[in-house]
């Protein structure tokens, strides 16, 4: 498989409903980064079925030597039982394995590290030379400066916290390879797509968050038409997914999605330091709040104490 | 159907935590300790299976120093059977836990192992994953329903773009997430009832595992803070400042 003996980097390439994952260009932003400490060849691994589409997209990634795809019917929904083993064999050619620290990654990574007696580590958010990274722990209270020896280094990168990418022209070699032999341990059932009717909250420009000064889940219709007017993700805090006012595919934390718009606005938020690890990164941050003393106030670039029930439909109003 | 829930003793999620200033480690050490919350509701998934008839025993394990032995307690005070404790001062990355837990379940052989998805302190998200695969079960990861059918478990779970169900052939190892339950609070008679069950204490190296730590830690550093901005009295200043200052509008 190797083609030099120069170290390689494997990226697990990312599918969602439209196809190609946008979180693949973090990932690569990311791997541009371990790049500036260690020279490394970049290798992609498409799985799935019917996936030439996203293959091609991956294949115009920069810089990348070539695009494996492995196309069956048996991997059309990636199960780790299937992926894994078969992946554990793969990565041994290469010095790193890296994905997104989404439910995709998390789900597969630590399954491939166990069967090659691996630690990884995961939700890498700095990466300061080719062996020590950064990682947050105690829901973002701190982040942990770690090295690791090992011979081959998995990797799980958060998105949120480097730059991304932009597809080029230039087509790497796309090579077809054998795929996993189909197992018959685990079964897909279905999958409830989230209704894409607004933007997905890891890649939004604008994102609305609501906490449990929201009071009922129908209050989140509020801020529905914040977004609306914003062309915004609408996210919730932890303690409003634990009330039942939202479901948890809109948790923004360090338990949830981690988010880094231009623009995100907490309302009826106290920003518990679980959901500020969660959003610290957004480059500017509103607070609309009744207690002046919430905590949210302070990591706020503009905090305005008032009644969320008078402050939004104003806001809507003059947006 | 035997169900093993593995738990972690971890500090209150309500009590904030920053690193020491030397960067060695973090400032917990009068820190009030609990079950750490998505362990909470693996147990209580794991009692309510045995209420339901589905399951006939359940077994709580933790590893760890001396005084998780009070977070097993607990567990056997909402309704686990008996508890095992496998003890060490060992800080374990997820890795070493996943090999250890491995051994229990050769021994113990459930038909579930239930974990919560992560661990609020390390907040690794790795060690059911990894159990999963030295056991060759297949996972359930992020669970948010959990269904026994037959030989079969269906799981459903959360992921970022919405819900998926698997079916998983038993034996498997399911992680819970948030929304799979609200656990309950123990009450004053199962709390006395907790200390008469079976407690076995089992010291971590009997077990005969490989646990060399593969991560080095360098230090503990505190996030760069958001830089505090101002205060806007109404609705109009937010707009116009969001529109000439910040320019996100």
């Amino acid at each position: 498989m190797t083609l030099t003996n120069n170290p390689a980097v494997l990226i697990l390439v990312e599918q969602d409903a439209g196809g190609f994952s946008l979180i693949n260009l973090k990932v690569m932003g990311a791997v541009e980064r371990l790049r500036h400490f260690v020279d490394l060849q970049v290798d992609l691994l498409v799985v799935g079925k019917d996936c030439a589409a996203v293959a091609d997209k991956a294949a115009r990634i920069p810089g990348v030597r070539q695009v494996l795809v492995a196309d069956s019917d048996s991997c059309e929904q990636q199960l780790p039982e299937a992926l894994a083993p078969w992946l554990a064999k793969l990565a041994c050619d290469y010095a790193y394995v890296c994905v997104g620290a989404t439910t995709f990654g998390k789900n597969l990574l630590p399954r491939v590290a166990a069967l090659m007696d691996i630690q990884p580590v995961t939700d890498v958010v700095a990466i300061h030379s080719a062996c020590e990274f950064s990682r947050p722990i105690y829901a973002g209270s701190a982040l942990a400066r770690m090295r690791t020896d090992q011979p081959i280094k998995l990797l799980s990168v958060r998105a949120s916290a480097f730059a991304d990418v932009a597809l080029g022209e230039s087509i790497a070699a796309v090579v077809p390879i054998t795929p996993p032999p189909p197992q018959h341990i685990s079964r897909f059932i279905d999958q409830q797509q989230v209704q894409a009717e607004r933007p997905e909250l890891a890649s939004a420009r604008v994102v609305v968050s609501g906490g449990r000064g929201l009071q009922a889940g129908e209050n989140f219709q509020l801020l529905y038409k914040l977004a609306d007017k914003l062309g915004a993700a609408v996210g919730a805090s932890r303690a409003a997914v634990d009330a039942g006012f939202a479901p948890n595919d809109m948790q923004v934390g360090q338990t949830g999605k981690v988010v880094a718009p231009e623009l995100y606005i907490a309302i009826g938020l106290s920003g518990a330091v679980q959901h500020l690890a969660g959003m610290r990164d957004s480059r500017v941050v509103v607070a609309i709040n009744k207690d002046p003393d919430a905590p949210i106030f302070q990591a706020a670039d503009y905090g305005l104490v008032a009644d969320l029930f008078d402050a939004v439909p104003e806001l809507i109003e003059l947006l | 159907m035997k169900i093993l829930v593995a738990i972690k003793r971890v500090v209150d999620p309500g009590v904030r935590v920053r690193p020491l200033t030397d960067g060695s480690g973090m400032d917990i050490a009068t820190a009030k300790m609990s079950m750490n919350p998505f362990c909470e509701i693996a147990v209580e998934e794991a009692i309510r299976l045995k209420e339901q008839g589905l399951a006939t025993e359940v077994v709580v394990v933790t590893i760890g120093s001396q005084s998780a032995q009070e977070q097993l307690r607990s567990a056997l005070a909402l309704g686990a059977d008996r508890a095992l404790h496998i003890v060490t001062d060992l800080p374990l990355e997820p890795l070493a836990i996943a090999k250890v837990l491995h051994v229990l379940v050769q021994q113990e052989q459930p038909q579930l192992v239930l974990l919560g998805k992560q661990s609020i302190d390390g907040d690794h998200n790795q060690t059911g994953q990894m159990l999963a695969a030295l056991c060759g079960y297949p996972q359930g990861t992020f669970a948010s329903r959990i269904e026994c059918k037959g030989d079969e478990v269906w799981v459903t779970r959360e992921l970022d773009g919405g819900l998926q169900t698997l079916a998983l052939k038993l034996p498997a190892v399911v992680t819970t997430d948030l929304r799979l339950n609200q656990p309950r609070y123990p009450t004053m008679p199962n709390i006395m009832k907790a200390r008469q069950k079976p407690l076995a204490v089992i010291p971590l190296a009997d077990l005969g595992v490989e646990l060399q730590a593969r991560l080095q830690i360098l230090a503990l550093e505190t996030p760069k803070l958001r830089q505090q901005g101002i205060r806007v009295k109404s609705v109009a200043e937010l707009v116009d400042k969001l529109r000439q200052e910040a320019k996100v509008l």
